[in-house]
């Protein structure tokens, strides 16, 4: 069973030059379905393709060409419901959001306003150890992407490519519940981490496949309770909606910046507008993009070419039953089954892959040991050299033997370290590694005697000052150690070095 | 429900069609005209009633998650008046 007892955290107060600020901060999120054809055409989704080439004459918006919905993009669409704990809408609708773009041929986009496939649902946002808050999830819609214009090839001529223009999307629109930049950030990535143990987004932010509208206010202390309480939106403050951000960091400074300019505009007796702001990254402000305020009317209505979505209950309950361990229950597993502390199993956690790994590694084995040296040995290794965990020149098999051979006391944690950069730059079996290459931790009592003899004997002056010193001994264990190439067993060389100078 | 001028003059933008100024009152007019023989709908009671989608008990249509098409840049840019490198080259719209 899953342990959700946890601490709600603090909102984030922001002091103005009269009083106190809190935040409140609702998103919607569009991720991109990860599918192989268009929500609405069969044509390809495949990034990076030659302009125009993933483009069928519905996608152009030809005359007369019909829009035929793909099955998978729905699916998708309720398998993330499900895994928000969502409810799952067996009847809804698609309707025509209007409006003037290059980049939109329909001149509206398919979108579902009024019915949309998933309803409210949560996720459970971690902000620390124990410390976590449920944001609800209002809804989930599917609806096309537009294209991409680019604007920096011609001094006159905007250019517009048409291959993501009816591209499925999911907009994931949450309550106002999240109370801080730090929280936005942290539900963004809670988010994408579970459309990624889905499979219905890639998440890649950097080629916009998730990307987020932030809606930001700030009301007095105890007014948010109040909302709570009622409902009523009135106890909150005007907000303002940070369009297309795509980095967890920009999230959060556009947060910060546009919150400290609703500070300004209210304490200074004036009052904001609710209107639609772009975040300027090189200036670090948000600013009015007034271009949309104008087209804000979007004239929705039923789009008449498409007949209500209805799904069976029987195919939800099918895809239900499908469902990927999610990283929740995961993350609870790795602590339960596996002793982590709640840090080390969110780190191994957050990504499938890693999790994958670390599972490998850690059955059958002590799983504290595994997660260390997954995480510290591993995870490091690989960051300096910028490899994804998927291409780990040590698979799983092989760094459980290193560990295998730790635990069997045939090798110390220091020369492991070297065996691990041996397998890792080499390749190789460790076992076979340790016994080539003479590796073997020495346990032979009697061996390490004579070294410790050896080095008392050769060092006369050094022992005096030992006996004078007790610290000392650690010169010794040093030499010693170094005598043996590292191989003999620390402990026994502490004690043998202790015993033979009568300290 | 009246359409003014006005009203007339906004829609036109927003479709982004240009109409001259001496045309509008015509044009809402027209508007007028559509939308009074649509509001007689309004006399019928339609209370309870579920809205009907299709005439025919048909299910909405799918498709399979399968790449069909695509591969056609030269036809789909065919039409447009201004192509260059394979992208449709539009006048400079920029936030």
């Amino acid at each position: 069973m899953l342990d959700l007892t946890y601490e709600t955290p603090k909102p984030r107060v922001i002091s103005g030059a009269k009083q106190d600020w809190e935040l409140v901060i609702g998103m919607e999120v569009h991720a991109q379905v990860s599918s192989n054809a268009k929500l609405f055409s069969g044509a390809s989704t495949k990034f990076g393709n030659e302009p125009n080439a993933n483009v069928s004459f519905v996608d152009a918006a030809m005359p007369g060409m019909l829009p035929v919905i793909n099955e998978y993009c729905v699916e998708q669409a309720v398998r993330t419901g499900l895994g928000l704990k969502a409810q799952i809408n067996l009847w809804s609708a698609f309707d025509r959001k209007n409006y003037f773009y290059p980049d939109l041929p329909q001149g509206y986009q398919i979108s579902q306003l009024y019915h949309p496939i998933v309803g409210e649902g949560e996720i459970l946002v971690e902000m620390g150890p124990g410390v976590a808050r449920l944001v609800r999830v209002e809804r989930i819609h599917l609806e096309q992407d537009a294209g991409k214009s680019i604007h920096d090839m011609d001094p006159n001529m905007s250019f517009v490519d048409l291959n993501r223009t009816g591209v499925a999307l999911m907009e994931i629109v949450s309550r106002p519940d999240i109370r801080g930049p730090e929280e936005a950030a942290a539900y963004v990535t809670k988010l994408r981490q579970i459309l990624r143990y889905l499979g219905t987004c890639d998440g890649n932010m950097q080629n916009g496949n998730l990307r987020a509208d932030v809606n930001v206010s700030i009301c007095a202390p105890g007014q948010y309770e109040k909302y709570q309480a009622t409902g009523d939106f009135s106890h909150l403050g005007t907000r303002c909606e940070i369009k297309n951000m795509n980095s967890m960091r920009f999230i959060q400074m556009a947060i910060e910046v546009e919150a400290r300019r609703q500070i300004a505009i209210v304490e200074a007796g004036g009052e904001v507008v609710q209107e639609t702001r772009l975040y300027d990254v090189d200036k670090n402000e948000t600013r009015s993009m007034r271009s949309k305020e104008e087209a804000h009317d979007y004239r929705y209505f039923p789009d008449p070419d498409l007949l209500p979505l209805e799904i069976e209950q029987g195919w939800v309950d099918d895809i239900k039953a499908r469902l990927p361990e999610l990283p929740d229950a995961k993350k609870a597993r790795f602590m339960g089954d596996f002793g982590l502390t709640d840090y080390d199993a969110s780190v191994l956690t957050a990504e499938l892959d890693a999790a994958s790994y670390f599972e490998a590694v850690a059955q059958g084995r002590d799983g504290k040991m595994a997660a260390n040296w997954v995480i510290n040995e591993l995870f490091g290794r690989l960051k300096k050299d910028s490899l994804d965990i998927t291409d780990s020149p040590v698979p799983p098999a092989q760094l459980g033997g290193i560990i295998d051979l730790i635990s069997s006391g045939d090798i110390s944690g220091k020369i492991a370290k070297d065996l691990f950069e041996i397998v890792y730059t080499e390749g190789g079996d460790p076992a076979q590694i340790v016994a080539a290459r003479g590796m073997k931790q020495v346990t032979d009592t009697g061996a390490i005697e004579a070294a410790v003899d050896q080095i008392i004997a050769e060092n006369p002056a050094q022992v005096e000052k030992a006996k004078q010193n007790p610290k000392l001994a650690g010169w010794f264990v040093g030499q010693v150690m170094k005598a043996t190439g590292g191989k003999a067993n620390p402990a026994t060389v502490n004690q043998l070095v202790m015993e033979k100078l009568g300290l | 429900m009246s359409i003014a001028p006005e009203t007339a003059a906004r829609v036109a933008k927003l479709a982004r069609i240009k109409v001259e100024p001496e045309a509008l009152p015509a044009l809402a007019a027209e508007f007028n005209t559509i939308l009074g023989f649509i509001e007689q709908l309004n006399e019928v009671d339609v209370d309870g009633v579920e809205p009907m989608t299709s005439v025919t008990p048909m299910r909405l249509k799918r498709r399979e998650d399968v790449v069909t098409d695509g591969d056609r840049q030269a036809q789909i840019l065919k039409n447009a008046p201004d192509a260059r490198e394979g992208f449709f080259a539009v006048p400079k719209v920029v936030e």
